[in-house]
Order: structure tokens, then sequence, then C-alpha cells
């Protein structure tokens, strides 16, 4: 491999990005296909190894390393982008498959980064993307989302920051390796790691800021901030226990939500939530198979959920509806996008010969191996979850259910290519998982389809699909309330809140006299020297600066002489 | 004798020549080359000067032949030869913007006395930063004085004359004060060599006129280099004068005193034992942290850009003497970095700000708003150089903090790294500021079309821009020279 061939993959995303806004027509489409391509191409050429080194401050860099782990997500980021930007090909905004590239360029800097300061650049570059890509939906719900969405992840900067220069300070020593939690810095890492994974308590911003986007942007937001996430935690913390525990409450946190949502988009960026909770109980589980497993499900589960948003995303633009309720009946009119979403939605049930099967499956075997009965039992009751709120309710109520006499056609060209080359790639990994196989960090010794693997996983799917058809009236019913979860603050929340307020009321009283005295003597004085001629802000005249000069001599000279 | 020996001589000679040829010349083009030819030369020099002291050590240089305790010794180590390449290169890069930008500010038949005056505070600030004599450094400091109220008067505001009168008001009893500090120090060692009075000031503990030609020099030159609360000259004088002087002297003029006070301290009083037991420290913390709060806290309520920033730098200075205050190498050398990654960045932004006057003909915050989308390019430019204020990781800004928080790290003071933290939220407000009206408002009727300043301007301003990235990722050349320079002064110190 020649030297000349080193090129930064994460750089040809973020300059394509750059350049994109200066193209026009055709030569406009042809780069959007272009530069993930290239950026394809540039990292395939890649051999393994710290390729690049650079001195900064004190620490030894490596911008560029290369290794099993850090090929197999910026493989899929890259193709990630490809799908992606086919599909949002003709979305109108202007800025949304630049800020995009930026976006994914940007996670495949992280994955490609050999330092955690590296790490922790792109890190932050992606959340100008990802914001970016939000904002250019153009609605005031997303401008309103994108402002809550970057207030959080400013605030993870600054978590993940406070511990990298923390660990830095403690070591010396900048390169990203296994870290174990036993200082400060690192968890502060950590934490600044699980804000993007959508872990609790921040998990809210997921589901809060994902269905704010256009049509296309959902596509690109459901990929890379919480797989980036993944991938740091795989290779920073692989194997502490916390992570297992983290990851079942945020598999069976995106369940509950998603049962309980109208929203089609929200119902899939809850189950975001839930699938990231799979792959970060891998990763707490820590032996070669679970990280195997994390690290496949990462790579099929970018490709179905975004074939689900895309099928999504095709709804919401010929519909412009986005509630369940008012769906229904599309696989008449669009019955593309329904065998596209429904391929999705078995893959993301995990049903055998698609992609969920051979990466999830692998994930509950490392649970039984390691002997950890109540993890498995969690994940097997999950993939029964999984199956009701994303395999069976999303296809079920948008396109099935009953005829809410829509008739929208079936979106064009190049989205429908966008959804069938996902569909195509969710079967065949499913069918031939070998490829997929031989990408993943530690050698496989795992055969997806043996009878008892098959059977298990179809006697689970058989019997929530059962369940969701008997209780299908109660679920049902859902779509009449406009949203369940209404219930929580209608209802449920003032309640908690009387009981709040009448434990609080007295003290409240008592405090809110002073809070509101300081408040105004607050702007009582900012008012004061905020006008022109407050103290601060006024020139003075120059008798009063003399005045200083005499004041601080004097302070000097007093001081020097005590 | 060949020329490069007379190196350190021609670095202040040229400039200072260039000056009274360019008023007898009276004619503004020629006089315009005349002063780019000898300050191009200048910054030529300075590299020159910085590559030979790296190569054989500190140079001496007798002006006139005269040996140092009786002639006047030029001297250049590594800090010297670091406030030279910024000072010529800033002045470098500002004269070729100057000459747009000063079409529109100040009536063309005054072109030639400007840069007549450029030239001269150019070798101003050059002869301080080379002079090896105590004295010889207060003549240079006059000379730069001067010709900065000129320049600053120059400015169509009328307001300009006030400010350059307040200005003249404070630098003189800023320069008196260095002067009688200068005096005192004389009397009491019978030298104005600085090496000559460093040596025999080490006798001198307890001497009471030694401790007040300390105050006098302390406060004479915190006055010049705007330490709160002796910065109330400084936003009058950047904001009103021409766009080119405030950028110029915004970039220089403080931090020459800045090189002046480390002279001071470090190489002159640094051997004595008065300097570690006077409470100094403490006291110069106190008032770089009341700069750093205060004024930020003044800039957020700021409604014209041009003193917005201006407060910036009175806070910013903030963070330059707090990094002395640590009196320890990494402690210098968060001074030394931060001096120059701030003169970058706040010169990058003054020239910006010229663009935009020039363009939108003010620069209040109501008259930019919606700048984002007629003025792109320098509005991105205005943000980058915001970021480094605020010191975010990628910008020159955030490596002088990082090396302020390493000393204060060092020093044991972690409440400190709180106070440089949240002061930089403060300015993370100010920018904040601008942003939002720069973009999240629409236009004013009339500017939705593009209008960027002209080329000659903006490749100025856009070189400045990018150096402050650069600072941002290869520190070998600021923070190797700084530490250089602050190990070489503490050294000389204990």
């Amino acid at each position: 491999m020649s030297e000349s061939l080193v090129v930064h993959p994460a750089l040809v995303m973020i300059a394509g990005a750059l350049l994109l806004p200066a193209l026009r027509g055709s030569a406009r489409d042809a780069g959007v296909l272009l530069v993930p391509a290239l950026t394809l191409a540039a990292l395939l050429a890649l051999p393994e190894g710290d390729l690049w080194q650079m001195q900064w401050l004190d620490y030894q860099l490596a911008p560029l390393a290369v290794d099993k782990l850090s090929r197999l997500f910026a493989i899929i980021f890259a193709l990630m982008s490809l799908a992606g930007g086919a599909f949002a090909l003709r979305q109108p905004s202007r800025l949304e498959i630049p800020a995009a590239y930026l976006y994914a360029g940007s996670a495949i800097g992280v994955v490609l980064a050999g330092d955690l300061i590296t790490v922790f650049l792109f890190w932050e570059f992606m959340a100008v993307g990802s914001t970016l890509v939000l904002w250019s939906a153009g609605t005031p719900g997303a401008w309103a989302a994108s402002r809550r969405y970057v207030a959080v992840h400013l605030a993870g900067g600054v978590i993940l920051f406070a511990g990298v220069t923390g660990h830095l300070l403690d070591t010396g020593d900048a390169s990203f390796t296994r870290m174990q939690l036993d200082s400060v810095a690192h968890w502060l890492i950590l934490i600044g790691f699980l804000i993007n994974a959508g872990a609790p308590p921040f998990s809210a911003w997921l589901p809060d800021a994902y269905p704010e986007a256009s049509w296309s942007g959902t596509v690109f937001l459901s990929a890379f901030t919480t797989k980036t996430a993944v991938y740091v935690l795989l290779r920073g913390f692989p194997g502490s226990e916390i992570l297992i525990w983290i990851g079942i409450f945020m598999i069976f946190y995106g369940i509950v939500y998603a049962l309980l949502e109208n929203d089609m988009r929200r119902i899939l960026a809850y189950s975001i939530v839930n699938q990231v909770g799979f792959m970060v109980t891998g990763i707490g589980i820590g032996t070669e198979m679970a990280l195997n497993g994390a690290a496949a499900h990462a790579f099929s589960h970018i490709i179905y959920k975004a074939l689900l948003l895309m099928s999504a995303g095709a709804v919401l633009a010929a519909t412009g509806r986005r509630k369940c309720s008012e769906l229904g009946g599309l696989f008449h009119s669009m019955p593309l996008t329904t065998i596209c979403g429904t391929i999705g939605a078995l893959a993301i049930s995990s049903f055998p010969l698609t992609s969920g099967f051979i990466s999830k499956s692998m994930v509950t075997q490392a649970a039984i191996d390691g002997h950890l009965q109540v993890v498995w039992l969690f994940l097997a009751a999950a993939s029964a979850g999984v199956f009701l709120h994303a395999g069976i309710k999303f296809p079920w109520f948008v396109f099935f259910q009953k005829d809410s006499g829509l008739r929208p056609p079936d979106p064009p060209a190049s989205m429908r290519w966008g959804m069938i080359v996902f569909a195509f790639l969710c079967i065949a990994l499913g069918i031939w998982p070998d490829p997929l196989y031989a990408l993943l960090p530690y050698p496989v010794d795992y055969v997806p389809y043996t009878a008892a693997h098959v059977i298990t996983q179809l006697q689970l799917l058989l019997f929530s699909g059962l369940a969701f058809f008997v209780m299908l009236d109660y679920l049902k019913r859902t779509p009449t309330i406009t949203l369940d979860t209404d219930w929580l603050w209608r209802v449920a929340g003032p309640a908690v809140a009387r009981v709040f307020a009448a434990a609080l009321g007295k003290l409240r009283t008592a405090l809110s006299g002073e809070i509101d005295h300081g408040f105004q003597s607050l702007a009582l004085f900012i008012s004061r020297h905020r006008q022109p001629d407050g103290l601060l802000m006024r020139s003075w005249p120059t008798g009063s600066m003399a005045w200083w000069v005499m004041v601080l001599l004097l302070t000097y000279l007093l001081l020097y002489y005590v | 004798m060949n020329a490069a020996e007379h190196l350190p001589a021609l670095q202040v000679v040229l400039p200072l020549a260039a000056a009274p040829l360019a008023v007898l010349i009276r004619h503004r083009l020629t006089a315009f080359l005349l002063v780019l030819a000898a300050i191009w030369s200048a910054f030529a020099i300075s590299v020159l000067l910085w590559l030979q002291v790296g190569d054989s050590g500190p140079i001496s240089y007798a002006i006139g032949n005269w040996p140092p305790p009786w002639g006047i010794e030029y001297r250049v180590d590594a800090l010297t030869a670091l406030v030279l390449m910024l000072v010529s290169g800033v002045a470098a890069v500002v004269l070729p913007y100057s000459r747009a930008s000063i079409e529109h500010e100040i009536a063309s038949d005054l072109h030639y006395l400007f840069y007549a005056m450029f030239a001269l505070c150019v070798a101003g600030l050059l002869g301080i930063a080379i002079t090896g004599d105590a004295f010889n450094l207060f003549v240079f400091l006059e000379i730069s004085s001067l010709s900065s109220y000129v320049l600053i008067a120059l400015g169509r505001d009328r307001r300009a004359l006030v400010a350059s009168y307040q200005y003249l008001l404070m630098g003189t009893i800023g320069a008196s004060f260095i002067v009688i500090g200068v005096g005192l120090l004389y009397l009491e060692t019978g030298t104005l060599n600085m090496m000559g009075m460093a040596i025999r000031l080490q006798g001198l503990t307890g001497d009471r006129a030694v401790l007040a030609a300390l105050a006098f020099l302390t406060v004479g030159i915190s006055l010049k280099l705007a330490l709160f609360p002796l910065h109330q000259w400084l936003p009058n004088a950047y904001a009103y004068a021409p766009s080119a002087v405030s950028a110029f002297l915004a970039a220089t003029a403080t931090k020459v005193s800045v090189y002046a006070l480390l002279r001071f301290y470090f190489s002159i009083f640094g051997e004595t034992a008065i300097f570690q037991r006077l409470p100094m420290a403490d006291f110069m913390l106190l008032l770089a942290l009341a700069g750093m709060f205060l004024a930020s806290t003044v800039a957020i309520f700021q409604q014209d850009l041009k003193r917005l920033f201006a407060y910036s730098s009175v806070a910013q200075i903030g963070y330059i003497v707090l990094g002395i205050s640590f009196d320890s190498v990494t402690g210098v050398t968060a001074t030394l970095v931060h001096m120059v990654n701030h003169a970058v960045t706040k010169g990058a932004i003054f020239l910006l700000l010229g663009g935009v006057m020039l363009s939108l003909g003010g620069i209040t915050l109501t008259r930019v708003q919606g700048m984002g989308r007629s003025m792109p390019l320098t509005s991105f430019g205005i943000v980058l150089c915001g970021l480094s204020l605020i010191g975010v990781p990628g910008t020159a800004g955030f490596v002088s903090k990082w090396y302020l928080i390493l000393a204060a790290l060092e020093h044991g003071q972690y409440w400190l790294v709180g106070a440089i933290l949240s002061s930089s939220l403060l300015a993370v407000v100010y920018v904040w500021r601008f942003v939002e009206v720069a973009y999240f408002r629409a236009p004013l009727p009339g500017d939705e079309v593009r209008r960027e300043a002209p080329l000659s301007m903006l490749i100025p301003a856009g070189l400045l821009v990018v150096a402050t990235i650069w600072f941002g990722f290869d520190t070998s050349l600021t923070v190797g020279i700084a530490s250089d320079a602050a190990q070489e002064l503490v050294r000389s110190g204990r």
C-alpha cells in the first residue's frame, strides 16, 4: 500500500460537505452520491494501524487510526451516507445534505480517531452538524427542538471535555484505549458518551428532537450520534457491568414509550433507544461474543432503522401526516414503501432471514454463555416487546389497519432506490451473514441458524404477534386518544404536582418573597448599570481615571511598605 | 562589518526613518509604498533575528559602538524576538489593509500623515521591545504613545478627539510614572542598563526608594496595559479610532506593555529578594480576576461592536496578567502564548469590523443585524475569532487557556480553574449576542444583497483569522518560543 493512498476519509466527507453548496443541478446530484462513494473508497484503501501521528501541546495524537472495529463503523457510516444522500436527493432544503455530510464525516472522524482529543473535536463537530440537519427542516417545531438538542449536546460535550482533561492530567497520555471506572475523569467521560447514546436520565433528547427533522433528516439523525456513542463505549468501556443495567433500562424505556406513542416517527425514535439498549447491554457483558454482537447489531441496526425511517419519511413526504391515527391503508397505493417498511419491521424484530436475527441473537447468546440468566430473561422479553412496538405496530397502523382513504403514490425514484438498497441489505445480511461476521473485531464462532435459535425466536415472535392481535382492540384505542403519554402530563403530572405543591406550599410562599425581592433588586441593579450612564458603562471623566491611578499607586506603596 | 550584525539597529531604524521621509514626500501612494517597504523589511529582520537567537543565543548590540554601561545596548533574546515578530508581523498585515480602509475614514490630504505616524508607532513599539536600556525604553514608549494619540485622533468620528485627549492625559500620567520609576532606579543603582540594574539591585533589599520605583513602574505600566481598573481610556480609544488603527493598537500596544511589565518584573527585579516577599502576586491576581469578570460583563451590555470587543480586550488582559501572577514557567508561558493568540484574534476581529464599518456604515448591534447574509465571510470570520475568545478547542484561544489552567493546577489553585471557565462563559454570552444579531435577525432593508469588504481588506483579515485557527492546531511556533522565553525569564529570576 503506497503512502499516497492514505487519505483521511472523514476529511473527504467534510470537504465534500463544504463543496456541495457551491454546486447546482446535476453536478450537485452527482456530488451528493460521489462524496460518500469516495469516502468509502478512501476508507477501503486504508491499511490498519496508526496512520497519522502528530504532536499537539504535549500530547501524541493519532487522528487516523484504523483497526477492525473502527473500520466496521466507518464503513456502515459511509454506506449510510450514500443511501441517505440518495434518499434525500430531492429534499428542497439545500442545507440538509451538506449538514448531514458534515455530521456523517465527523462521525467517521470519531470512529477513526486514535486519541481522545481528536474524538472530542469530531464529537463537537457532530453536534454542530446534527443540529444543522435538524434546523434545516425549517419548521418552528424543529427550531425549538434544535435548541434543546444543541443544549443537551453541548452540555454533554463539556462533561466529556472535563473528563478528557482530567484523564490527560492524570495519565499524560492522550491515546484512546480501554478505561476503568476508577477515577472521576473516567466517570465523566462515560457520562459524556452515555448522553449521546440516549441513556437515562438524558434519553429524552432523542425522541424529542429526531421526529422534528424533515422527512429525510431523521434518516440521517437516526444513524450517527447514538451509534458513534456505541462505538466509543465499545472501545473505552467494554465489560463495565453498569452498562448492562443501563442497557436494559434503555430497552424497556424504549418499548414502553413506543407502545404509548402515536406519532409514527416518534415510535421509531423510541425504538432507537430500545435498540441501542441491546448494544449497550452487549458492551456491558463484555465477552468477545457480546462485543461482536453489539458491533454487528449496530451495523444492522443502522440499516434497518434507516429503512424504517425512510418508509416513514416517504409516507410523511407524500401525506404530510405523522400520526398513526390519521394514517392507514396506504398499501393500496404505496406498495413498494409498504414492502420496504415491512422488511425493516421484520428486521428490527429479528425475524430469521433478516439482518436483525443474525446480530441481536449474538447478544442474547452471550448472555447465555456468561450464565447471566436474569439478563437473558430481560433480553428475551424485550425481543417480544420490540416486535410489538416496532415490528407490528408501525407497519400495521401506517400501511394496513383501517382505510384512511389516502391514496398517495410511491415516492420518486431517488427515494425508492435508497429504500430498495437497504431493504436488499437487510435480507442479504440475514441470509449471508458471513461477510459481516468477517468484518467484526473478534473472530466469530457463532452459527445463527441452528434449529434451537430459529425456533426460540419464532415462538417469541409468534406469541407476541398473537398478543398484538388479541389486544388489538385495546391498542387500537390508542389512536382515538391523541397521545397516550398525554395522560402522564394531564393527569399524573398535575397529581404529582399537587402533592408537591401541598408539601412545598408553605416553604414556597416563605421563600418566594425573598426570591422576588432578590430578583427585583438584581433587575434594578442591572438596569441601572445597563443604561448609558451606569457606573460601569459610562466613559469615565479623566479626573476619576487619574484618581484611580493614585488609589492604585497608594495601594501598591502601602502593600510594599507594610 | 556586514549587515547581519546591524540587524538589531535596522529593526528600529528602518520604520523610524521611514516616518520623516513620508512626511517630506507628502504624496500618499509614495508614502504608503515607502512605509510598506520599511515595515515588511522590519518583519523580515525580526524573523532573521529570531533565527539568530535560536542559533546562537541572545544578541547584544551596542549602539554607536559604545559598550553597554556607557552606551545604549540593544538586546535580543527569545522574548524580545517573539514581541518583535508579533509587532512587525501585525503591522505588515494591517498596513496593506489600511490603504482601502482609511480611504473612507481619513481625509485624503492627511493620508501621508497617517502612514508617517503608523511607521513611527511601529518604530516605538519595536524599540520598547528591543532596547536593553531602561530610559531608552521610556523614550520609545513616548514615541509610540504620541504617534498613537495622533492616529486615534485621525478618526472621523468627533468623539475620537475626546478619546485621544483622554488617552493622552492618561498615557502621559503613565509615562511620567514610568520615568519616575526609572529615575529612582537610576538614583539607587547608578546605571540605566537593565542588566546592570538587575545586578546592583540584588544588594538593595528593603530599600524604600527601590520599593517606590517598583510601585511607580507597576502602576505606570498597568495604565499602558489597561489593567483593570486603569482601563478606562481603552474602550473609547479603540472604538473611535480609524479601523486600521484600532486593529493595530488592539493587537500590539497593550501586548508591548505586557512585555515591559515582564521585563521589569522578571529581568530587573526578579533576582532581588524584594520581589518574592511582596504580596504582589495576590494583588495582581485580584485585579486580573476583576478585569476578567467585570470587563466581560460590561462587554455583554455594549451596543457598539468595537466597544464590545474593546471591553473584551480588557478582560483578556486579565488572563494575561493572571498568568504573570502565578510567577512560574507555565504561568509566564500562558501569558506569552495568550499575548500572541489574543493579538492575532483581536487583530482579526477589528480588521473584520473595519470591513463592516465600510460596507454597512455602522457597527452597532442594531445596524449589523442579518449581516450573516450580506457579509457571510466577514460574519463567519468574526464568529471563528469569537470562538477563540471563548477558548473553544481547535482555536488559538483554547491553547492559551489550557496553559493558564495548567499553571493554576500546578499552583494548586483549583478554584481558579473554575474562575477561568466561568469567565469564559461570559465570553460565550457576548459572542452569542453577535451571532444572534448577525444570523437570526432579518437584514435591514437594503442589506439583503451581498456586499463584502474589498479584497484588499478581506485578505489581510483572512490571514489573521487563519492564523487564529492555525495556532489552535500547530502550537510549535507559539508555545515553542513562549516556553523558551518563559524559561529564560523565570530562570533569571530564580
